[in-house]
Formats: C-alpha cells, structure tokens, sequence
C-alpha cells in the first residue's frame, strides 16, 4: 500500500482543502468515464437549506402557500432533531448546482460532492429520460421566468386568484405531463417573447372550438344535431377530443373555454414545471443507486490512494451505512423500500455478476456475466428507468439479499395471501412484481380525458381504468372540484373496469350525495 | 470544470413570502390555536412563539390516488418466516403495509395532525389579530418636546460621517471641468499658435515667439495638472434636521386591589389581562413604561414583583388609589408627552362611600387626561357599588372608559378582544 498523505484531517474544512478534493475526485471520475454537466457547488446555511428543500430543490421558485407548509414541515422536523436535515440537494440544470451544508464535517462534503457532483450530475446527463425529457440548460431561466411571470399575475390579478388556479393546477400536475410525446425544450427567453403571441393565438383557437356550439342542445346529445341547422353535417362529428388525452393540462390549457389567457399561461408554466420533474419520479432508485454506488467507490478509490485518513474513512462508512440500511418490514422504522439500498445493492451487484459471475448469474444474465462491467453499468445507467432497470437487471443474489418477498392483496379474500419468496420458483415473480410496483402508470391510477361535450352542455367526461379494482381514493372529489374550477363546466370521472363503467363521479355534487362527500 | 461558490452570506428568508402565505391561508385555524394558547399558558410565557397543529386533511394538496381496496400485490423485505402459500392475518387498521407508496405518505397521511412552530412575532400578530388600541390619536405636542432627525437635503459642513461621497464625486466632477475648461481652451490656442509659427518658412519664423508660446504651453499645463483632483470646497454632507414628533411614548397604570379579598387566583386572572394590555401597547408605541399602583386602604407604588405575589389584608378603598395615579401622572407624566393608559382590577368590593368619590376622581380630574381606562371586574357574584358607579363614567365617556367582569381565567382573552376590538363604525 502507498504511503499515507492524506490532503486533510480532522472534520473542519475549508474551500482551499474542497478544491483539492474535489480535483482528485474529478479525476477520479474521469477514469471510470462519468460524463457529467459543469459543476456548481454552493456552500449554503443550514437554513438556506431548509429553503431550497422546501422549494423541492428549484433554486427559484414562484411563491405559493404549499411551499411555506412545506418548509414549515421541515424546519419542524429540524428543530425536534427527527431529521437529520438532507445534506445534499442536486438541480438538473447545467451547470448543475450542488448544494453543500456549512454545518457538514469534512467528510460529509467530500461525499456529497462524489455523490451529488458526480454521481447524480453523471447521471442527469447520462439517462435517456433526462435527456429527452428535460433541458438542462434553460430550467434556472425558465423557473426565473415563471417567478416573474406569476408575481406579474398577483400584481394584476390579486393574490387570491392566482393562488386558487395554482391550487387547481397542482392538483392535476401528475397529469401534466406527456408520457410518450417528446416535449420541445423549453428555454426562458423563447417563452417570454412567444408568450405574449401565444395567449393571443390560444384564445383565438378556443374561440373557434367552442364558437360551433349550436343554439341548444337537442335531446339526445350530440348525435342528432338539428339537421335543419346544419344540413351539411357540418356539426355531427364524433367524439372531442378524438382520442382520449392523457395530459389534462394540457387539454385544459388549450381547450377549457372560460380561462383567460393569463389563466392559460399559468397552467402552462405549472404542466412544463411537472415535466421537468417527470423523469425523477421515474428514476428515484436508479438515480440514488448510481450516486451511492459512485462516492462509494470515489471515496474506497481516495481511500486507496492514501488521500484520506483512516478517521475520515470510518466516518463515510459509517455514514453510508446508515444510508444504504434497509429496515425489514415489521421493524418499527420500515417506511417502503429504501431506494438508496436497492439501488446501491443492485449496481453493485451488476458490477460483481461482470467481474466474479456464478453459475446462477450465467443462467440469468447471459449476455453481461463476465463482461466489462464499467461498460455494462454505464449502459445500464443510460438506457432504463426505475421499472424496467429492476425488471432487467434484479438478480437473485439481491433478492436473497433484501429477503425479498410478494404479498397478495385481495380484498376479497379475508387473509393476506404470500405468493412469492426468495427462492427459485419466486424470483421471477418477485422481479416483475416489484417492476411493477415502480411503474408509475401502476402507483398512479389511469385517468385520461375521455370526452368534452362542446356541442352540449360543455361538460367534461373523465375516464379511469381501474387496475385490479383498485378504487379512487375519497381525495377525487377535491381534485374533481379543482377541475370543475379549470374546466368551467360540470366534470365526470367514470371508473371502468373490463370495458363497463362501475362508477360514477361527478362534479358539482348532485343535490343528495352533497352530504355524503 | 467545477465552481465553488459561498452563497452563505445571501439573504436568508427565501421562503419568508411562502410561509407567510401559508399562515394568511389557514388564518382561521391558527387563530384558534393561538387562542387556545392564550388561555392555557402562564402569564411570564407570552413572549415566546407557539406551536400550532392544523389537522392534515385541512391542508392537505388533494391528487388522484389509489383507495384502499382491489387486489394488488406488495414486495417487502426482511423475510424471515414466511414460505410461498402461507395465509396471513390483515394488519389492524389497513395501513402499514402500502410499500408502493411508502417515501410519499411519510409527510402527508402518516400523521392527522400538521404541526409547526409560529415565531414570537407571529404568535403575537395572531393574539392581537383585529384588535386596535381605542382612541389611537397620537399626542400632539405643544411644548416639541420629542424629535426625530430627519434627512432633510445636503449642507456644505457636516461631521466626516455624514458625508455623501456621491454627491461630492459629483461636485468635484463639475468643478474640475468648470475650472479646467479656460485653461484648455487657452493651451489649445497656445498650441495652435504654435504649430502655425514652427510652419511657417525658417527664415520667416519669430524665435522669441515660439519661446514665448512654449513658456506660455508649459505655464498652462502646469496649472492644468494644479486642479485638484477633490477640494474641501466640493464636499458635500447629508443633512439631518430634528423634526417634532408625536408622542410615541405610553405608559401603563396597573391598578389592582390586594385587599383580603383578592386571592391569588384573582391576582392571576388580573395579571394575565395587564400582561396582555402591555404586549398590547408595546407593539404600538416605541417605549411603554410600567407603573404598579395596589390598594387596600390605602395606595402604594410597588415594583411588579411585589405588586402581584405580597398580601395584605383589609379593606378597601379604591379612590385611594386613584389619587395616586392623579398623583403620579402630575408629577411624572404630564399628558402633554405621554400616553396615559390606566387598567385596573378588581373584585368589586369598595366601601360603600367611597364609590362616589371614585366617580367623582375619574370622570372630572383623570378622564380627560387619559387615553383609555380599562376596568375588569374578576368576580362571580353580583356587581356592587363600585360598578354601578363606573358604569355612569362609562356613559359619560363611552369612547375611552371601558368595562367588563371576569369569572374565571378563560374569559379574559375574550373580555380583552372586546375592549379592543376594532370599531370601524365609529369614531
């Protein structure tokens, strides 16, 4: 082993020691090829952290109660010592800005620097739905303007109204989002010179939409148009929208009739703010598995090179330790699987099925075992997210490891039933089950736009295909109110299960089910 | 390619606007924690802030979800028992086990109740949320006693402190172009002279001219080079002026009877409603003096630690002291300069004769110097003479005096956002 010349010691740190560090680890990095954005590290207060967690992380964001409530949450958590205040916060942007906490040791800043600097940023870079799905060049731009843009809105507007229509567009974010249509970027200074051109030519759009509204409905909907007022048949097309739309801020955006063009924008600055976050939700233990996996073997590779002590090297395994913990099921801190334990555990398997295969893990994973695992984990890296990564990659060993197993829930039986455990006949099961528990069309219910009555009473119908007879929550009525507010006009949900409607929603309340809800 | 950047020095408060939004939007709800504390907590225990929970489903943002029910299946670890088949009991209660959405309910469904921490200010904007101090007319003084300094323009002389270096930067800008300009002008000419006399043909040419324009070309640039860059002349200082004020000063009577009587519960119950009236005032004037005045049958200024806890017995004869608050105020606290508050507690009892001299003591000699008198009368039973009294001094200056009886601790908060509540209407 080299002789020992650490760059520090002690847990005191200052940036001229930082720079130092962080040049070894940039070095590092660049031989395990980790492709990263320029980095930003801000050293920031404890509280300037509370701020930014509770602005989900935007360096800037507009200003709404929910992010006070947020932030309240978190300082009190604080106070009581519950929390641990999170010591690192990443922002895709490029450059991509890391936040360091004054109050962390020596050591805690030279892993997150390996975790978030490297590890995250690489990976921001890296995937295939950041890179399709958000820009990281204009995000810090675009929030700017969205910041102005709404402190623009309170000032005309009043803060009320503004508040209200952001109530209602959160609502409805998750589903601001296009899921298989590729955004066109966004960029700051694009926005604020169409945006003016933009509210002009959208009003003018809904305009004509709804402008062939005839007189009065007839009887039995939209089928019979008059013939007289419309001999041509002009009126008597079908369905609208022709196809069901996934992304009902979207639809509302450019289809709801009674929003003023502002309103518009502001749903518009909401849905593009949800799909910049779309692909994180996504990619949660793919994304925290690769940073782990990263300032783990950053910080081993230091270690090894004599650049930190044994002190500061204890520390970090004590410290990633309590990261990657993963309490079992019925212990009393067990909240869900720990996506930095399942990501952790499953990189750095990959890494061993290529470097040390067993016969189980040639069965399993032909085409990787004993292959250039450098090269095999960065492609892993690039081209899954979290549902089809663990769907791909989860390997028996990691099954045994966490002691994975699969409950049946079924509320028509009166017991839980265990249909799977970590043995052969369940590894299959157990992979796809938890595949599936990350898939987001699963954790979220499938609600997409069924149809707008525009030739009618302008109501809105709403469809959801219920998965497994799972239900809606009670929580679909308040956000089913928020829609009525967007939309103008009554809202439908019906729930379908095998292609027939078993239940029906409605917004505003019928006169005897207003007490019920 | 990496930047550090130190943002520690930047503004802290970011999210000062998103917290305050929050706390406007659920107004109601905090008002009636606050409220709560009021009642609940010891007198020394105001001056902090207050934790305030508002239950979760209040505030909570609504989203599409999965209710309970239908048929999934859930992935956990730690398996430590279980084979493939076995049956197992449902967890009491549904809830637990719902890994898919395990790191999202940490904040939101976990726990019925959203709690956090409202600062000392906050706590105190909401006690006195809607109140307003009654009869709020600043003193307007004869006598201009009290002044502030204002900005009031530049002056020429001033103290080093004061000055004002962009406006002497400018001065000396204008000066040093106003005084450098002729010269200019003149070493331009000089050197025009000059160029045409070195042309002109060397036999042609007036050597004693040319000495001449050089002497006169380096005399000017000398004096050029002689303006000075800043003089004493330039500087220029912010002016403050001393500007009449009106009165920002209160101070506050607390008149309380120790007779028999009076028991501690009774002390309390008064020293809850005079600490309320001091946080009162003191967010509405600068400085707000304290001045405890007990009785029994005769009046005594104390310092607030005697004036609460020590005990005396006998009887009690209230207008004892109200000649010593007439007393005080002639000596120390002329209405000219100060705002003259007086609250007073009592049980009611008084001797008999003595309600009349009462009457007679506030409503001709210390009505028309005060701001507000305050009377809470802390007893359960049937008012007595001292109230009936009172009550034609309250007819008689229905803006300033105000009453009201007390029963137990819990009634005080109300009693006080009665007396203070803001009237709009009149006035």
């Amino acid at each position: 082993m080299t002789e020992r010349k650490p760059i520090a010691s002690g847990s005191d740190w200052n940036f001229e020691v930082l720079e130092r560090f962080e040049t070894e680890i940039a070095r590092l990095a660049d031989e395990y090829r980790l492709d990263t954005y320029p980095n930003q590290i801000e050293i920031i207060t404890t509280e300037q952290m509370m701020d930014a967690y509770a602005s989900v992380g935007m360096p800037v964001g507009y200003h709404h109660w929910s992010f006070g409530k947020q932030f309240l949450a978190v300082e009190q958590a604080y106070r009581r010592g519950q929390m641990g205040l999170a010591y690192e916060l990443v922002i895709n942007s490029d450059p991509c800005i890391a936040y360091l906490m004054e109050e962390n040791t020596l050591m805690m800043q030279v892993l997150v620097m390996a975790h978030a600097c490297y590890g995250h940023n690489s990976f921001f870079k890296g995937n295939y739905l950041f890179r399709t799905w958000t820009d990281a060049g204009s995000i810090v731009d675009y929030l700017l303007f969205a910041r102005r843009y709404l402190a623009e809105c309170e000032e005309r507007h009043g803060v009320t109204a503004v508040e209200q229509l952001l109530d209602a567009c959160h609502a409805l974010q998750n589903y601001g989002v296009d899921r298989y249509k590729r955004p066109s970027p966004i960029s700051a200074e694009e926005e604020a010179r169409r945006q003016k051109e933009r509210s002009d030519y959208l009003q003018a759009q809904v305009n004509t939409l709804w402008s062939t509204i005839p007189g009065r409905p007839t009887e039995n909907g939209h089928e019979e148009v008059g013939d007289e007022d419309d001999p041509l048949g002009l009126h008597a097309g079908g369905r609208y929208p022709p196809e069901p739309q996934e992304n009902l801020l979207y639809f509302i955006e450019k289809n709801a009739p009674l929003l003023a063009p502002w309103q518009r924008e502001v749903v518009r600055i909401v849905r593009k703010l949800a799909q910049y976050f779309y692909p994180q939700r996504q990619t949660q233990v793919m994304n925290e598995g690769w940073a782990t996996f990263w300032h783990y073997t950053l910080m081993n590779r230091l270690y090894d090179e004599g650049l930190v002590d044994e002190g500061l090297i204890l520390e970090f395994l004590h410290s990633h330790t309590a990261v990657v913990q993963q309490p079992p099921f019925d212990s009393p801190h067990y909240s869900g699987i720990n996506p930095y334990a399942l990501g952790f555990a499953m990189f750095t398997d990959l890494r061993r099925i290529c470097e040390q295969p067993t016969e189980e893990d040639r069965r399993w994973f032909p085409e990787i075992a004993g292959s250039d695992w450098l090269e095999t984990l960065h492609f892993a890296m690039r081209n899954f997210k979290d549902e089809s990564f663990i769907q791909q990659y989860l390997s028996p060993k990691v099954i045994r490891d966490l002691k994975l197993f699969m409950v049946l829930d079924d509320d028509r039986d009166e017991m839980l039933e265990v249909a799977a455990i970590h043995d052969d006949r369940g590894y299959q099961r157990i992979r796809d089950g938890l595949a599936t528990q990350y898939a987001l069309s699963v954790r979220e219910p499938n609600i997409q736009i069924y149809s707008a009555d525009i030739r009618g009473d302008r109501s809105l119908t709403l469809r959801h295909v219920q998965d497994s007879r799972r239900p809606l929550a009670r929580s679909v009525y308040p956000v089913m109110r928020h829609l009525h507010q967007l939309w103008g006009f009554p809202v439908k949900l019906e729930s379908m299960e095998e292609g027939e409607i078993v239940r029906r929603y409605h917004w505003p309340l019928p006169e005897d089910e207003q007490k019920e809800a | 390619m990496t930047y550090f950047i130190d943002r520690r020095a930047n503004a802290r408060h970011k999210s000062a606007v998103n917290r305050q939004r929050f706390l406007d939007r659920y107004r109601t709800h905090i008002k009636r924690s606050v409220e709560e504390a009021v009642n609940r907590r010891s007198i020394t225990d105001m001056e902090r802030g207050e934790k305030v929970s508002i239950p979760t489903r209040d505030i909570s943002e609504p989203v599409f979800q999965h209710g309970p029910g239908g048929k999934r299946s859930i992935i956990a670890p730690g398996n430590k028992e279980f084979v493939e088949g076995d049956r197992l009991r449902r967890p009491g209660g549904g809830g637990g086990g719902g890994s898919g959405e395990g790191s999202a309910s940490n904040q939101g469904e976990g726990m019925d109740e959203f709690a956090f921490t409202l600062s000392r200010e906050e706590f105190l904007d909401f006690v006195f949320d809607g109140l307003e101090l009654p009869h709020l007319e600043r003193k307007n003084l004869v006598d201009l006693d009290e002044v502030r300094p204002v900005r009031a323009g530049f002056t020429r002389d001033g103290v080093p402190a004061r000055i004002n270096i962009v406006r002497s930067m400018r001065e000396a800008h204008a000066r040093r172009i106003a005084m450098r300009g002729p010269i200019r002008r003149a070493l331009r000419e000089a050197q025009e002279a000059l160029e045409v006399e070195e042309r002109k043909d060397p036999v042609l040419r007036h050597p004693a001219r040319i000495a001449e324009l050089k002497a006169e070309i380096e005399r000017l640039e000398k004096r050029l080079e002689s303006v000075p860059f800043i003089d004493t002349y330039d500087l220029r200082y912010n002016n403050l002026v001393n500007q009449p004020q009106p009165s920002s000063k209160a101070v506050m009577f607390c008149v309380m009877d120790v007779s028999g009587s009076m028991t501690q519960a009774h002390k309390d119950i008064a020293k809850r409603f005079f600490l309320l009236l001091y946080l009162f005032l003191e967010r509405n004037y600068e400085k707000v003096e304290l001045v405890f005045v007990r009785h029994h049958t005769a009046a005594k200024e104390v310092d607030e630690e005697e004036f609460f806890y020590s005990r005396e017995t006998g009887g009690t004869i209230v207008s004892s002291a109200l000649t010593l608050v007439d007393e005080i105020i002639t000596d120390r606290y002329p209405p000219t300069q100060w705002n003259l508050y007086v609250a007073q507690a009592s049980d009611g009892d008084n001797w008999d004769d003595d309600s009349l001299i009462c009457r007679d003591q506030l409503a001709n000699r210390l009505m028309p110097r005060l701001q507000y008198f305050t009377y809470v009368e802390i007893t359960p039973h049937a008012h007595q003479a001292l109230w009936e009294e009172y009550e034609k001094v309250e007819a008689e200056y229905p803006e300033r005096f105000a009453m009201r009886q007390i029963v137990e601790a819990g009634d005080i908060y109300p009693v006080f956002r009665d007396l203070f509540r803001r009237r709009t209407v009149q006035s």
